[in-house]
């Protein structure tokens, strides 16, 4: 029997208290995300895409879902913190899957985040919300059907937000959760946006399946950044996909960073719909343990004279697992398409297993299109002249690996974000980042709420 | 340069003619269509066959039964009616030739319009030669000479009645029936095929090849080649195929296995030219093939070559298994799809013993509206440490209507190997085209020049003389004034 199942039991049976609990353009979809799982299972291990990540077995326990949106107390007054220093941005809150507000944002005029249950913003989420993720994908299905709450980032053409826009996401629960978030973006033509979307697991010992569907619109001319950190716990098992579409013009720079987590399944799909579109779509992650990171993307070329350029690089440890799947797709009568796409792995324990599945589908002649990947270790030469010269092995483990990174991290256009990434990921190396002086005193947040 | 003209001539220059089409007319034995347990039983009694044979076929029929057809490849493969084809087509003639003067004049006319004079090869060339026509072996030359040093060469049926024991060791030891759909198909109903083995410390003295035909109409052709070499030995074999232009589709399934010892060495080079259907997509053979080798020696080598210019649609992925320490496994492949041929292949390399090495080196050509695409596997295993893999596949694209498509998997378990893949796609460069004009070389002349220097990193690795006819292919399949 397929996991689909007890989530579909759950709906039928609970119907009328989740619908109570939503706006009615997310109810709207529902009967079409009902009909799109019936009958359906999710992805396996094994199918084509999903060869390390088991979605069936990933949504298979018996999770909560916070129905009756039932309010969580969370230190959301004071300054997070594990936010960025020196790096001002506008701050919001998503606890669990619950939009909160924010005191301290201050946007340009016409911008809105807000809640997806805002009534105010009606007209934009009904124009947008669930066009852009397909709704015949078992993933965005679930979360069609399940989705209570959500975020919309608004952003009106020709208008330059100049602080970033960071949505820190916390999951905290007593009891194993389930959160099915969902974040509708429109960046409208000429208009420019950064955001940071970060999450965080402050109940460290619960098991927590956290879900999310992005959907972002960037209108012609526009310009677009995602930086997407993942901070989770090792008992955090995360789903999550990524749509956007560009139109002409449009630059679209996604960073998908995972430092800390227990399972984690990342989609990122873009469609490049307009003609000299630009898109930059890089990731990291950094796996020790037993974790497991699995990115896939897709990119399609659907208009000429585009580019785009997606590199991802992860660092193994112990008995970590990685997996990357990535495919460019140049499709007929697209022409002057650059599209390159590299992934890069070091496996740095006997037990740690990559596996990558870089593609490219070419359905035009006059393209220029490369991919490549690779996976070995830290260059032993370079090991050796560190250590001939006084840097101990450790150390020089260390500055191999962040050098490995450094690509991945000076693609990020916040300079104080590159900074703090720098330091994160010095930390994780180090193996010390749960004792760093910020993430230590969430430490002891984390006692503290549990007290309470 | 107007683009015009430069469209034209890369049409024309892809537009040449499939010479090998012709049909011998000669009395053939064919069964009725159909595939039943009777006819597997059938198949074998001609054969005279012994019964451990029959059983392996019988239950390779069984589980194919079981099986659908796969799918998964980029390739759109119409139904293909299995009970439609005719599974043995044997050309009339004596039993097992003595000599050159008792083959049927008509089939060596046949082998002679392919280039493949059975005399001449005999005479001159001193390439052993196994020439199969639809299911069986017609004749084998060199033999005596090969048998002086222990070499056997000889048609699988042969091998069977004379080295039952060698066959029946390594048959299905490396492509088990239960691998594939079409695996499980070739085992129940295969009906020739070459057999070759080079015992301990010798170096074949001359290339093996065996030429396959397809000539009859309405049939299948299901043949199997099994290659061993024992320790320390070296063989180079070589494989060509054509087959007649008809507007139905025929099937060819076939297996190559392949066992390579310590420290031996086999080299394996194809030249595949099955008649790759007309300028519209119409006919051509479907050539949906296993081939996989295992280095089963410390130290063994096995080398596969392959230049690709036929068949309607290719489903192909020559394989090594490293499971000896320090084995080595090689893949070098031109693809070549134009009109609206498809191609679904590559490699697999598996490794299983430490300090393993392997090299792919994958060129596609897509033309006309034709799609190629590059399937490979790497697959490191934990206790294949300090493996080695090196990939390199490169894609031309030669109309704005064709496409190319690369697919690598790559799945490593350990710490100490290093696997690297890189693939590029990308049109004739321009800027190459006019630097070759500024120098007074037609632009016809130029892109022979450029796509012989492209496909030459393989064309090298053929043979001598496979060499000279992969390149002459590759002139017909881009014709115009190529090369």
């Amino acid at each position: 029997m397929s996991s689909i199942n007890q989530y579909i039991d759950l709906y039928n049976q609970y119907r009328h208290r989740i619908e109570a609990a939503a706006p009615a353009a997310l109810n709207a979809l529902r009967p079409a995300a009902m009909a799109a799982l019936e009958g359906k299972r999710m992805p396996a291990k094994g199918d084509e895409n999903y060869e390390i990540s088991d979605l069936e077995a990933m949504y298979a326990p018996d999770y909560g879902i916070n129905i009756d949106r039932l309010n969580v107390i969370a230190d959301t007054d004071e300054p997070f913190r594990c936010d960025v220093p020196n790096l001002s941005t506008n701050l919001y809150y998503i606890v669990n899957d619950m939009h909160r507000g924010s005191n301290q944002a201050k946007l340009p005029d016409g911008v809105i985040v807000t809640s997806l249950r805002d009534a105010d913003a009606t007209g934009i989420i009904n124009k947008h919300y669930g066009k852009i993720a397909p709704i015949d994908n078992p993933q965005v299905a679930l979360n069609t059907l399940l989705v209570q709450d959500g975020t919309l980032v608004y952003v009106p053409a020709g208008v330059i937000v100049d602080k970033p826009i960071q949505l820190v996401n916390l999951l905290r629960a007593e009891g194993a959760l389930m959160t099915n978030r969902r974040v509708l973006i429109v960046v409208e033509a000429g208009a420019q946006v950064k955001m940071l979307v970060c999450d965080h697991t402050q109940s460290i010992d619960t098991d927590f399946l956290n879900t999310q569907v992005v959907e972002a619109y960037v209108g012609e001319g526009a310009t677009f950044d995602l930086y997407d950190l993942e901070e989770a716990s090792e008992k955090t098992c995360r789903i999550s996909s990524t749509w956007i579409r560009q139109e002409a013009g449009s630059n679209v720079l996604i960073n998908g960073i995972t430092l800390t987590n227990g399972t984690t399944r990342n989609d990122f799909h873009i469609d490049i719909n307009g003609q000299h579109a630009e898109t930059r779509l890089s990731g990291m992650a950094i796996a020790s343990g037993r974790q497991l990171v699995d990115n896939h993307t897709f990119i399609g070329h659907n208009a000429s004279y585009c580019h785009s350029n997606e590199m991802f690089k992860y660092v193994l440890d112990d008995e970590a697992v990685g997996a990357f799947t990535g495919k460019i797709l140049v499709s007929p009568d697209c022409p002057r398409t650059e599209a390159y796409q590299s992934n890069r792995n070091i496996c740095a324990s006997p037990r740690a297993k990559m596996y990558t599945k870089p593609q490219l589908e070419i359905y035009t002649d006059d393209v220029k299109c490369g991919h490549g990947a690779t996976v070995g270790q830290l260059d032993q030469d370079a090991m050796f002249y560190m250590q001939t010269r006084g840097i101990s092995c450790q150390e020089a483990r260390t500055l191999l690996m962040q050098a490995f990174m450094s690509d991945i991290i000076d693609s990020v256009r916040l300079e104080a974000l590159r900074d703090r990434l720098r330091h994160l990921v010095e930390k994780r190396f180090a193996g010390t980042l749960a004792q760093c002086r910020s993430c230590s005193v969430a430490q002891s947040c984390h006692t503290k709420i549990k007290k309470k | 340069m107007e683009k015009d003209t430069d469209k034209n001539i890369l049409s024309e220059a892809t537009g040449g003619e499939y010479k090998y089409g012709f049909v011998t007319d000669i009395d053939t034995h064919v069964i009725p269509k159909g595939l039943d347990e009777g006819v597997i039983r059938y198949i074998s009694s001609i054969k005279g066959e012994p019964e451990w044979l029959l059983r392996f076929r019988l239950k390779a029929y069984e589980h194919w039964k079981s099986l659908k057809v796969p799918e998964w490849a980029h390739l759109n493969i119409p139904p293909i009616d299995f009970n439609d084809i005719s599974y043995y087509a044997a050309p009339k003639q004596k039993e097992g030739p003595k000599s050159m003067d008792e083959v049927d004049p008509e089939l060596r006319k046949t082998f002679d319009k392919l280039g493949i004079s059975l005399e001449e090869q005999m005479r001159l060339s001193g390439v052993a030669v196994d020439a199969v026509m639809d299911s069986v072996s017609v004749k084998t030359t060199y033999k005596e000479r090969l048998a002086e040093l222990g070499v056997i060469f000889c048609s699988i049926s042969e091998a069977v009645r004379d080295y039952p024991d060698l066959v029946k060791k390594y048959l299905g030891t490396v492509v088990p029936y239960t691998d594939n759909f079409y695996a499980a198909l070739n085992s129940a109903v295969f009906s020739d095929g070459s057999f070759v083995y080079i015992p301990k410390g010798v170096r074949c003295p001359m290339e093996l090849s065996t030429y396959f035909r397809i000539n009859a109409a309405d049939t299948g052709q299901f043949e199997r080649t099994l290659i061993v070499a024992d320790d320390d030995a070296y063989v180079s074999y070589l494989e060509g195929c054509t087959a007649p232009m008809r507007d139905e589709n025929q099937l060819h399934a076939a297996i190559v296995e392949i066992v390579v010892e310590d420290h031996a060495t086999v080299k394996y080079s194809t030249v595949q030219n099955w008649y790759p259907g007309d300028k519209d997509g119409k006919g051509g053979i479907y050539n949906f093939v296993t081939k996989r080798g295992l280095c089963r020696g410390d130290f063994s080598k096995l080398s596969w070559t392959q230049v690709e210019t036929g068949s309607a649609i290719t489903w192909k992925y020559p394989s090594c298994v490293l499971a000896g320490d320090n084995s080595v496994g090689e893949f070098y492949s031109v693809a070549l799809t134009n009109n609206y041929q498809q191609a679904d292949t590559g490699t697999k390399m598996i490794h299983l013993g430490r300090d393993t090495r392997s090299t792919i080196v994958s060129k596609g050509i897509s033309a006309g509206h034709s799609q190629n695409s590059y399937r490979g596997l790497v697959r490191v295993a934990p206790k294949a440490v300090n493996s080695r893999n090196y990939t390199q596949c490169d894609s031309l694209l030669l109309s704005d209507t064709s496409g190319a498509h690369t697919f690598p998997y790559i799945d490593v378990r350990n710490d100490s190997s290093v696997v690297e893949h890189e693939a590029t796609t990308s049109k004739i460069n321009e800027e190459q085209i006019f630097y070759c004009n500024q120098r007074g070389i037609s632009t016809e002349d130029a892109i022979g020049l450029i796509v012989n220097g492209y496909a030459k990193e393989v064309l090298t690795k053929l043979p001598m003389e496979f060499a000279v006819e992969a390149q002459k292919l590759l002139q017909v399949s881009l014709e115009g004034s190529i090369g």
